[in-house]
C-alpha cells in the first residue's frame, strides 16, 4: 500500500465508513494485540488500546492539516506502543520497557493532541449528562442534527418556535457554563 | 444587547444569513466592540467543540459495532477460561448443583413458586423469585387485560381494515426474560419459571403485547429455559444491543437490571459480592441489590453493555442478597440447543451498540428486548 491510498484510508475514516474501519482492524489488530500480550497484558487490554488507536486516527484524519509521515502502519504500532506504555506506567504495573518488534516513529506530538481531545470530549460528556433532558436532546437536535426551530417546536410539544428557541438559550447557557467551569481548569 | 438575542446574532452571522447590510454593520461593532468580539469567538469555539464531541462519540460508536462483530467472528479473541478446564468444573459440581435444585433451595425470584418454595423447602432461606399473582395481583392483571382488550376493540372499530382482537391469556404466575437472538425469536429465562406454565405460556413486550411461546430447552441443573416466541404476530426486532459476555463478573463490578417485579418494567442496580453462588456453587455468583418476586430472569448488564448474568433466587433471611447464573451458562444453553434437531440455527445476535452511552439511553434501548413471561 502506499502513502496515498493510506490517506484515501483516512479519509474514509473521517467519514466514519464501518468497511475501512474493518479493514484496518483486519490489517493491523495482530500486530498489535502481540505488542500488549507480550508485554504484560491482556486480550481485553489490546481491544481497548485498539479501540483507543482508532480514535486517535479519527482525530488526526479530521485534521485539515493531515498527514502521515510514515507507513500507516508503523503509524499504529508506535501509537499503540506509547499509549500501552503509559498505560503501564499509570496502573503502576511491574514491566520492563516496551520491546518494539517494528519499527517506530516519534509520535509525542501526536498523543498530546490526542491526551488533550480526549480531556476536552470527557468534560464536554460530562456536561451533557448534568444538563438533563429535554435540554440535552434540544441541543442536540439544534447544532447537531441541524433542525430547524419550527421543526424543534413541534417535536418538543413547545407552542412556537420562540418559545423553543428560548428554552434553547437557556439550556445552551447552561451547558456552556458547565462546559467552561471545568475546562478552565485543565 | 440582550444575551439570547446576541448568541442569536452571533449564529446567524455564522450561519451567513445575515443581510449584507445587517453583517456590515455586525462586523463594524465587532471591530470597536471587543466583548461582542469575544462572544462571537467563544461561541464560535462552543460549537465547535460540540461537533468534535458528537463526530467522535459517533466514530467510536461504530468502532465498538465493528469490534463487536469481529468478536463474534472469532478475529479478535477476548479472554475465555480454558475449555477443558471449565467442563472438568462443571461435572464435577454437578451432584453438589443436583442437590441444590431439589432442595429448590433458593427463593427463585418468580412469583408462583414462592409459596410452594416456602412450604415445602428444607431450606427455606433460599427463595425463588416468580411471581405467583395474588389476588390483587391479578386483578391488577385482569385490568390490564380488560384494557387491552378494549383497546385493541376500539382499534378494530377505527381501523380500515378489520382487525382480529387478540385474546388475552389470563395469567398466574410472572417474571422476566429477554431475548438472545433476534433473527429466530428466542428469548432466555429460567428453567423454575417454565415450570409453572402448565397450559400456556407467553412473553408479553413493554408495550403490554401478548405472543405465545413454548419452552424448546431446559435445564434445571443450571436453572436456564430457552423459549422460542411462536406468534406470527411477533414482529422480529434488529439485532439486541447488549453483548453476552463469556468470561466471569469482576468482584465489585456494577451492574443495572431491568425486570417485571410488577407490571410494568422495573429498573435497579447493584454489583457482584461474590463469585460464586449459594454454598459455593459455580454456576452462580452473588449480587448484592434488592431483587424481588417477578425479577426471575431479569438481565444484569454492567456499564460496558456486556450481560453478566441471569437473576434467579435471592436469600430469604439476608437482605439484599441476590443470586444469579453466570452469562457464561447461556452460551453452554445455547450450544446444546443447536445439537438439537430444528434448532441448529440459533445464534446470538448482538450489535454491542450501547457500550459507551449514558445510563437512561442504555435503558431505552434494552427494554424493548426485555420480557414478562407469563402464563398459567
Amino acid at each position: 500500500m502506499n502513502i496515498s491510498d493510506e490517506k484515501a484510508l483516512l479519509e474514509g475514516l473521517a467519514r466514519e465508513d464501518r468497511s475501512i474501519i474493518e479493514r484496518i482492524y483486519r490489517e493491523n489488530y495482530n500486530m498489535i494485540q502481540g505488542l500488549v500480550l507480550n508485554n504484560s497484558g491482556s486480550s481485553d487490554d489490546a481491544a481497548d488500546i485498539f479501540q483507543e488507536i482508532m480514535i486517535v486516527l479519527f482525530e488526526k484524519s479530521r485534521l485539515e492539516s493531515f498527514e502521515l509521515s510514515c507507513q500507516l502502519k508503523t503509524f499504529i504500532y508506535s501509537i499503540g506502543r506509547r499509549l500501552w506504555l503509559k498505560r503501564l506506567q499509570s496502573n503502576q504495573r511491574l514491566y520492563k520497557t516496551v520491546e518494539s518488534t517494528e519499527d517506530i516513529v516519534s509520535v509525542e506530538e501526536d498523543i498530546e493532541v490526542h491526551e488533550k481531545r480526549q480531556s476536552e470530549f470527557l468534560i464536554m460528556e460530562s456536561a451533557m449528562g448534568k444538563i438533563g433532558e429535554p435540554c440535552k436532546s434540544l441541543l442536540e437536535a439544534y447544532y447537531i442534527q441541524k433542525k430547524q426551530m419550527l421543526q424543534i417546536a413541534a417535536d418538543f410539544g413547545y407552542t412556537n418556535a420562540d418559545n423553543a428557541k428560548t428554552q434553547k438559550y437557556k439550556c445552551l447557557v447552561r451547558l456552556k457554563k458547565l462546559f467552561f467551569a471545568q475546562y478552565k481548569n485543565v | 444587547m440582550e444575551d439570547s438575542l446576541l448568541i442569536d446574532a452571533v449564529e446567524r452571522f455564522v450561519k451567513g444569513e445575515m443581510s449584507p447590510e445587517e453583517k456590515t454593520y455586525f462586523e463594524e461593532i465587532r471591530k470597536n466592540n471587543p466583548e461582542l468580539d469575544q462572544a462571537v469567538v467563544e461561541h464560535i469555539f462552543f460549537i465547535n467543540e460540540l461537533e468534535k464531541f458528537n463526530a467522535t462519540r459517533n466514530f467510536t460508536h461504530a468502532v465498538q459495532e465493528t469490534e463487536a462483530k469481529l468478536i463474534q467472528e472469532g478475529f479478535i479473541a477476548k479472554k475465555f477460561k480454558g475449555k477443558a478446564k471449565v467442563v472438568h468444573l462443571w461435572n464435577r459440581y454437578k451432584r453438589t448443583i443436583g442437590v441444590a435444585a431439589s432442595i429448590a433451595g433458593i427463593v427463585s425470584l418468580f412469583i408462583a413458586s414462592l409459596i410452594s418454595a416456602i412450604h415445602t423447602d428444607k431450606n427455606p432461606n433460599i427463595v425463588s423469585l416468580v411471581g405467583k399473582l395474588d389476588n390483587q395481583e391479578k386483578k391488577i392483571d385482569k385490568q390490564a387485560l380488560e384494557t387491552a382488550e378494549l383497546k385493541s376493540k376500539v382499534a378494530q372499530i377505527t381501523a380500515v381494515s378489520p382487525v382480529i382482537p387478540k385474546t388475552r391469556v389470563e395469567s398466574n404466575f410472572r417474571a422476566t426474560g429477554f431475548l438472545i437472538d433476534a433473527s429466530n425469536n428466542f428469548i432466555v429465562t429460567n428453567a423454575h419459571v417454565v415450570k409453572e406454565a402448565k397450559n400456556k405460556l407467553i412473553v408479553e413486550n413493554n408495550k403490554g403485547e401478548q405472543f405465545i411461546a413454548k419452552a424448546v430447552y431446559v435445564n434445571v441443573l443450571y436453572d436456564l429455559a430457552i423459549l422460542k416466541v411462536t406468534d406470527n404476530d411477533f414482529k422480529k426486532l434488529s439485532p439486541f444491543p447488549y453483548t453476552i459476555r463469556k468470561t466471569n463478573a469482576e468482584l465489585g463490578e456494577q451492574f443495572f437490571m431491568l425486570g417485571y417485579p410488577k407490571q410494568e418494567i422495573v429498573y435497579g442496580e447493584g454489583y457482584i459480592s461474590a463469585k460464586n453462588g449459594y454454598r459455593m456453587d459455580t454456576v452462580f455468583c452473588q449480587l448484592s441489590t434488592s431483587a424481588n418476586v417477578g425479577n426471575s430472569g431479569s438481565p444484569i448488564i454492567n456499564k460496558k453493555g456486556e450481560i453478566l448474568g441471569i437473576i434467579n433466587s435471592m436469600e430469604s433471611n439476608a437482605e439484599g442478597v441476590v443470586f444469579a447464573i453466570k452469562s457464561v451458562n447461556i452460551y453452554r444453553a445455547v450450544e446444546e440447543l443447536k445439537k438439537l434437531e430444528g434448532y441448529e440455527d440459533i445464534k446470538i445476535t448482538s450489535s454491542g451498540s450501547i457500550k459507551g452511552l449514558d445510563r437512561e439511553s442504555q435503558i431505552r434501548k434494552v427494554e424493548d428486548y426485555v420480557f414478562m413471561i407469563k402464563g398459567n
